[in-house]
């Protein structure tokens, strides 16, 4: 076992913890803003010092570890489910499902990703929910390429052959068989996804598209500290420390399973 | 590197049975060869301390089942041993140079051009990016052998000298597109390129058919008699003797005999070396079956046909234009407890007759019946049960399980398939590792977890849990080492005499099917040559080419053609 797996892991659950249960870290108002204190660099009374509006940095970190996360993550479980029964559907229901389907993921590559997503914000409105749902659109063709390769390579598997001998029907040995066997690689791709999927939902963040003022985001604040950075680096510095410090946790954690996962296949 | 000999070193009893080699230089020495792995926190040794010697122009050969050394002996003396492999000798010497001071790039200069390698996996050594004449012209440009403008003509000529029929035209072709035995042909005139000194072929025939395997021992042979050392790797006794002068039986890392080939063969001192020479000539494999043996069985109507196929017809349409007809009007028939042998080399089409007989291709002529009734007509639910009829056992059953099952979720399976309630369930798992030799520890365990014969047991028990009355078996031993093939026939005919299940029994292995078999169907290119009672095809065959292949089979020098009778007709 590699030995940065574990420093990810307990950071990866710390994240984990701190988006689920912000105020476990913090009895700060997030949101509190105190016009006689902007801009504070960190002390004892503020840790990580004071935004613009003489809001605690620490405590809009702390609680923008929720909406910042919950973009990416969103954003690959959709993707994920989606991309799954997409790529089962092609692979299982001949030849003319699997066409129309294969092709309209093509179209959907064909775009550039960025618009896809301004598109969809677009329509939806911004906001989490939207941001999420725009980069599912743009990865879910990943996913469900690769469902569809690994089910129609099971569907060859000696003993998914043996399985259709048992009497089963052939939902019965999708269900059995084929999904829970396909699954290893989909989810090695969702880990080395995650982390991409952060850093996104973050830049949309970064560009207004995501939460909304005056909700904690860890892209947007870095966009709020911007125009301060030449008399303010704290701003700027801790919100993208966070973001850093996430997207290797996730990076080094979802490598161990994937190496895990590839091992277990061979 | 100096020549003391510890007092006691392994093996020291061989001085006095040395190579016969008299006049032959030597080429390769060996001494006390210790090779061991660092698996986790544990350091195993897999090489336990071997001596030996080549001389040019002399063929030695090592015997031993898998695991016993034997590959990871050939792969030290070019370096392959592999990451983690410490490798000690206290000699190890190659036409006078020490190859335990070799390291990295002067490696490059001794594998291919003075050691050629030939592996068992034809498929897996050539690139299959390449055309094949392209594989065979590296070693010819790496070490400039010839010069730039004769190569491509060295090439042909080299393929051609290794029994590649139509060398131009092969040449240009790519590895998936050759069979096996062709494949490994190539893949010879590639390691004979730069006309190494000694050639390491470690089981260079494992994977072809008997009158394929015959040529290509014939041309290593032909190598030796032309001054090539040869080293050559197998589990079976019988390829060894067709060749070797010198052989060395291996067992747990360690030679437990050795001596020329005929004296191993014909006054076998050890009781491992009594097993593998049993296997190789067919000793212990029982009597034929056939002919006036009573189908045995509790069925209550014996020689009931239940499964029988008539005028099957398969064709396979070819990239471009053009058909290739891999079954072609083959009829059979199965009665109950009984057995029905198909033998044919790879591409008879005996693979395929198994998938059409099992409903998993459908013909494109002919039918299937099973108990009387019809493949064909059967739709859904209705087909869904008769498929638990007729069940498979594969030639590689780790691949025929989930790989995430355990044993007994395995054994489940098909019990759950038909709804059988849960206690009823447990006891049926237990009645089915009974009929196949298992122990109930087996069932927490995951296939993976269990030797190659457990696997097969575990596949055996597996078709019998729908309670089928035919079951095909693929190659069902062909990829066991000969002492365990002999425990799983013996399971197989078991287990027909207590339930009377019939078998389809497809191999290209003749002591195989001899052994197993009531009636016997030889295909070849898709159409069936000759069919009957296992005994008259195999005591007067009268098609020629079940004679030519009855005559391929590897003779064991000291037990002369008798010897190949003995696999063939064990009585």
């Amino acid at each position: 076992m590699a030995k940065s797996f574990w420093p990810g892991a307990v950071v990866l659950t710390l994240l984990a913890v701190l988006a689920l249960f912000p105020s476990l870290f913090t009895g700060t108002d997030p949101d509190a803003a105190d016009l006689n204190a902007t801009l504070q660099p960190p002390s004892g009374a503020h840790w990580l010092g004071t935004d613009q509006n003489g809001r605690d940095l620490y405590a809009r970190i702390v609680h923008g570890a929720g909406p910042s996360l919950l973009i990416g993550a969103g954003a690959v479980g959709l993707a994920l489910v989606a991309g799954v029964l997409v790529g089962v559907a092609a692979a299982q229901l001949g030849r003319t499902v699997d066409q129309v389907l294969s092709r309209s993921l093509d179209v959907i590559l064909s775009v550039p990703g960025l618009l896809l997503v301004f598109l969809v914000v677009a329509v939806l409105g911004p906001g989490g929910g939207p941001a999420s749902v725009g980069l599912a659109v743009v990865s879910l063709p990943g996913f469900a390429r690769v469902a569809r390769a690994e089910v129609i390579r099971l569907r060859g598997a000696h003993y998914v052959e043996a399985a259709h001998g048992f009497g089963w029907s052939r939902a019965q040995v999708v269900l059995r068989h084929i999904l829970p066997n396909a699954l290893g690689p989909v989810m090695v791709l969702a880990t080395v996804t995650l982390g991409a999927m952060i850093v996104a939902g973050s830049s949309l963040s970064f560009v207004g598209l995501g939460p909304q003022p005056p909700t904690a985001e860890w892209g947007a604040m870095l966009a709020d500290s911007q125009e301060f950075l030449a008399v303010a680096w704290w701003p700027a510095a801790f919100p993208g420390a966070a973001i850093t410090v996430a997207v290797l946790a996730v990076t080094v954690v979802g490598g161990h399973l994937q190496r895990r996962i590839e091992r277990g296949r061979t | 590197m100096s020549p003391v000999v510890p007092e006691n070193a392994a093996g020291g009893g061989e001085t006095d049975m040395s190579p016969a080699s008299g006049d032959t230089e030597e080429l390769l020495s060996v001494r006390d060869l210790v090779v061991g792995f660092a698996t986790g926190r544990e350091y195993v040794d897999a090489v336990r301390g071997v001596s030996f010697q080549i001389g040019r122009g002399q063929v030695v050969a090592i015997v031993g089942e898998s695991g016993s050394g034997k590959s990871v002996t050939a792969r030290s003396l070019v370096g392959l041993a592999g990451d983690g492999a410490g490798v000690r000798a206290e000699e190890l010497a190659f036409d006078g140079l020490d190859l335990r001071q070799v390291r990295g790039r002067r490696w490059r200069a001794l594998r291919g051009r003075r050691i050629g390698f030939v592996l068992q996996d034809a498929l897996g050594s050539l690139d299959p990016l390449r055309r094949v004449g392209a594989e065979v012209a590296e070693p010819l440009r790496e070490h400039r052998i010839v010069p730039a403008g004769e190569t491509g003509a060295e090439v042909v000529r080299l393929l051609g000298s290794a029994g590649v029929p139509l060398p131009e035209s092969r040449a240009r072709q790519y590895s998936h597109e050759m069979s096996g035995g062709l494949r490994q042909r190539a893949l010879i005139a590639s390691a004979l390129a730069a006309r190494p000194d000694l050639l390491i072929a470690d089981e260079p025939t494992t994977a072809l058919d008997a009158t394929v395997q015959r040529q290509v021992l014939r041309l290593l042979r032909d190598r030796a008699d032309n001054g090539t050392a040869i080293l050559l790797i197998s589990h079976d006794l019988g390829v060894v003797a067709e060749i070797a002068d010198h052989v060395y039986v291996m067992k747990d890392g360690r030679f437990v005999e050795n001596g020329p080939a005929r004296m191993v063969l014909r006054t076998p001192s050890h009781p491992y070396t009594r097993i593998l020479v049993a296997a190789a000539l067919g000793q212990g494999r029982g009597p034929a079956r056939g002919g006036d043996a009573a189908p045995a069985g509790p069925d209550p109507d014996p020689g009931r046909v239940v499964l029988r196929a008539d005028g099957l017809v398969k064709r396979y349409r070819l990239p471009g234009r053009g058909a290739f007809t891999a079954v072609d009007e083959v009829s059979v028939e199965v009665r109950a407890g009984e057995t029905l042998g198909i033998v044919g080399e790879s591409g008879s089409g005996k693979t395929t007759v198994g998938r059409l007989l099992l409903g998993l291709v459908a013909p494109d002529a002919g039918r299937v019946e099973v108990n009387g009734r019809l493949w064909n007509e059967l739709r859904g639910p209705e087909r869904r049960t008769a498929r638990r009829r007729v069940q498979m056992i594969y030639q590689h059953p780790l691949a025929s399980f989930d790989p995430r099952y355990t044993a007994r979720q395995l054994l489940e399976e098909p019990l759950r398939a038909e709804r059988v309630p849960g206690a009823e369930r447990a006891r049926r798992v237990a009645e089915l590792l009974e009929h196949v030799g298992l122990g109930d520890e087996v069932l927490r365990r995951r296939a993976r977890e269990l030797s190659g014969g457990q696997r097969q047991r575990l596949a055996i028990a597996r078709a019998l849990a729908p309670r089928p009355d035919v079951i095909i078996c693929d190659e069902p031993v062909s990829a066991l080492d000969a002492s365990i093939q002999a425990q799983v026939l013996d399971v197989l005919a078991d287990v027909q005499e207590r339930l009377g299940v019939a078998y389809v029994f497809i191999s290209h292995d003749l002591g195989v099917i001899r052994r197993i078999s009531h009636e016997v169907v030889v295909m070849k290119d898709g159409r069936v040559v000759e069919s009957g009672d296992i005994r008259k095809v195999f005591e007067a065959p009268e098609h020629q080419y079940t004679k030519a292949l009855l005559d391929a089979v590897p003779r064991l020098h000291g037990a002369g053609p008798a010897g190949a009778q003995a696999i063939l007709n064990p009585r």
